[in-house]
């Protein structure tokens, strides 16, 4: 028997020729540009950087616009073309504590030093329509919001809220340490992982599944009681030692979102009552992912703090670790739309003998 | 290295490293002459953060950074690491680099890093003043309990 085992060339340069033409859609309508994608679809491509675990404005949303607006299509063609990429340094820890804080909330204390500071949020919006951006023509003037520069004075600092917490003993530390962390972009992910490895996953993990498994401990699946002690925005500088030099150089800098939740712990065998903490970092403004990731941190964190495991979702590091990411979750998912003609045909020849072997049985039997 | 910039080197690569490539394009338009030493190289830094932003380092993510490293016909050697993919950023960085070491640094200092720096500076100062206009103050009510 002959099986066609090549063909469909042109069938597939087609499909990529059609593609394109999809993609640029009706040309009455202007194109988009890159710098259209990166000003305005903003938190799109903080999203694609941020799972695609590079930080490069410009090149996710050019992924974007090559995805067709594809989120996880952009991530992929990000993670596609970082492995092409020369790794020449890692860099210091960044410092969020000089971070020039866009917007800075506290959900436990009110009178925080250095206030609350709402930052360009959609808290407080109505989530009405706004046909007005839909209008054609000129765009609207957009009034700048009021600058008040003398209350932005003592922003080369800003405390973070769990040291409030850190100086009457009620909260656990995190001690500094200079331990080379471990790179899942390097080495296969190895389970148990520690939190540094833990907290690397969850940054480039999936925003939605992420989200799930932080809902779902506060719906009482692996509680843990927590509040938001802190959520930042703003921009970071990153510190690298240049090696023909000698000394350190900031050689830019990246918007980040931090949150710290501080969770109620009734203390356990090994630990006394104090509050806990969990921690999220992502890049770009991208709260819902950073508060998630604090949750969902704190949730695995179950044994080191000598916690029960009740068997919930979130603290199993294994099916949290192993199903966050979405490019391994859509190429294992996707590969199965492609030909498994002689896989297929293997168990087509199985199901025919057994079914034969079961009515030979039956014919048998009557 | 002739320091008479009152710049240090690591400020002056740093302020180079985060300037708009065609805002230092537009301060520093011509190379002087040189040998390119390192072909501009795109490649990636791993960043790092904190875990509860005080403890063990952990792997945040990557981002694009292109270096280069020139000498210049006088023999100063410049180095620069930008951040982003562009190349003549690199290399334009690394001459004034590499002419911050010669006595040309003061004409440097005023007519590239000064702008630079100043306007680093507004746009911070902009952005702060904006974060500062959405700082939330509140009211104190008198509760009967309390007189």
């Amino acid at each position: 028997m002959y099986v066609a085992v090549k063909g469909g060339e042109r069938a597939i340069d087609n499909a990529h020729q059609w593609l394109a033409e999809e993609r640029r859609g009706d040309p009455s309508v202007p194109e988009l540009t890159i710098p259209q994608i990166r000003e305005q679809m903003k938190l799109a491509v903080n999203r694609v950087m941020a799972e695609g675990s590079l930080f490069d404005p410009d090149l996710a949303a050019l992924a974007i616009k090559q995805a067709r607006g594809d989120l996880i299509e952009a991530v992929f063609l990000i993670r596609a073309y970082r492995t092409t990429l020369p790794r020449l340094a890692a860099s210091y820890p960044v410092d969020t504590g000089a971070m020039a804080v866009d917007r800075r909330i506290s959900a436990t204390f009110k009178d925080l030093p250095g206030g609350q500071v709402l930052g360009p949020t959609f808290d407080y919006t109505h989530r009405l329509l706004d046909f007005a951006l839909m209008a054609e023509g000129e765009p609207s003037d957009t009034p700048s919001p009021p600058e008040e520069k003398g209350r932005s004075e003592g922003q080369a600092r800003v405390p973070h809220v769990t040291s409030f917490l850190n100086r009457d003993g009620l909260i656990e530390t995190a001690d500094p340490s200079d331990a080379t962390p471990p790179d899942l972009s390097r080495e296969p992910m190895e389970l148990p992982a520690d939190r540094a490895l833990r907290l690397q996953a969850l940054t480039r993990g999936d925003e939605g599944f992420v989200l799930s498994m932080a809902y779902s401990t506060q719906r009482g699946y692996g509680r843990t009681h927590a509040f938001v002690g802190e959520l930042r925005i703003g921009t970071v500088a990153v510190e690298v030692d240049i090696p023909e030099l000698g000394f350190a150089v900031e050689i830019g800098e990246i918007e980040l979102t931090e949150c710290e939740t501080v969770n109620q712990f009734k203390g356990s065998r090994t630990e006394p009552p104090q509050f806990t903490r969990g921690y999220g970092l992502v890049m770009g403004q991208s709260e819902r992912k950073a508060i998630s990731m604090s949750l969902v941190d704190r949730a695995l964190r179950w044994k080191e703090l000598g916690e029960d495991f009740t068997g919930a979702p979130a603290q199993d590091e294994e099916f949290v670790l192993m199903h966050a990411d979405n490019i391994q979750a859509t190429g294992f998912l996707e590969h199965i739309k492609l030909p498994h003609y002689v896989d297929f045909q293997a168990e087509l020849e199985l199901v025919r003998k057994l079914r034969s072997e079961a009515m030979a049985m039956q014919e048998a039997a009557e | 290295m002739t320091d008479a910039s009152p710049l240090t080197r690591k400020t002056w690569m740093a302020t180079l490293a985060k300037a708009a490539p065609a805002r230092l394009a537009a301060l520093f338009p011509d190379l002087p002459p040189h040998h390119v030493l390192r072909q501009p190289e795109i490649g990636a830094v791993m960043v790092r953060g904190r875990v509860g932003s005080t403890g063990a380092p952990f792997n945040l993510g990557e981002m694009t950074v292109t270096r280069a490293s020139v000498r210049l016909a006088t023999g100063e050697v410049g180095h620069a690491w930008v951040q982003g993919r562009d190349k003549a950023h690199a290399l334009r960085a690394a001459a004034v680099d590499a002419l911050m070491q010669t006595d040309r640094a003061n004409d440097l200092t005023a007519q590239v890093l000064y702008p630079l720096e100043s306007e680093a500076r507004s746009h911070r100062e902009a952005r702060a003043a904006k974060a500062a206009g959405t700082k939330v103050d509140f009211f104190t009510m008198v509760r009967g309990e309390d007189k």
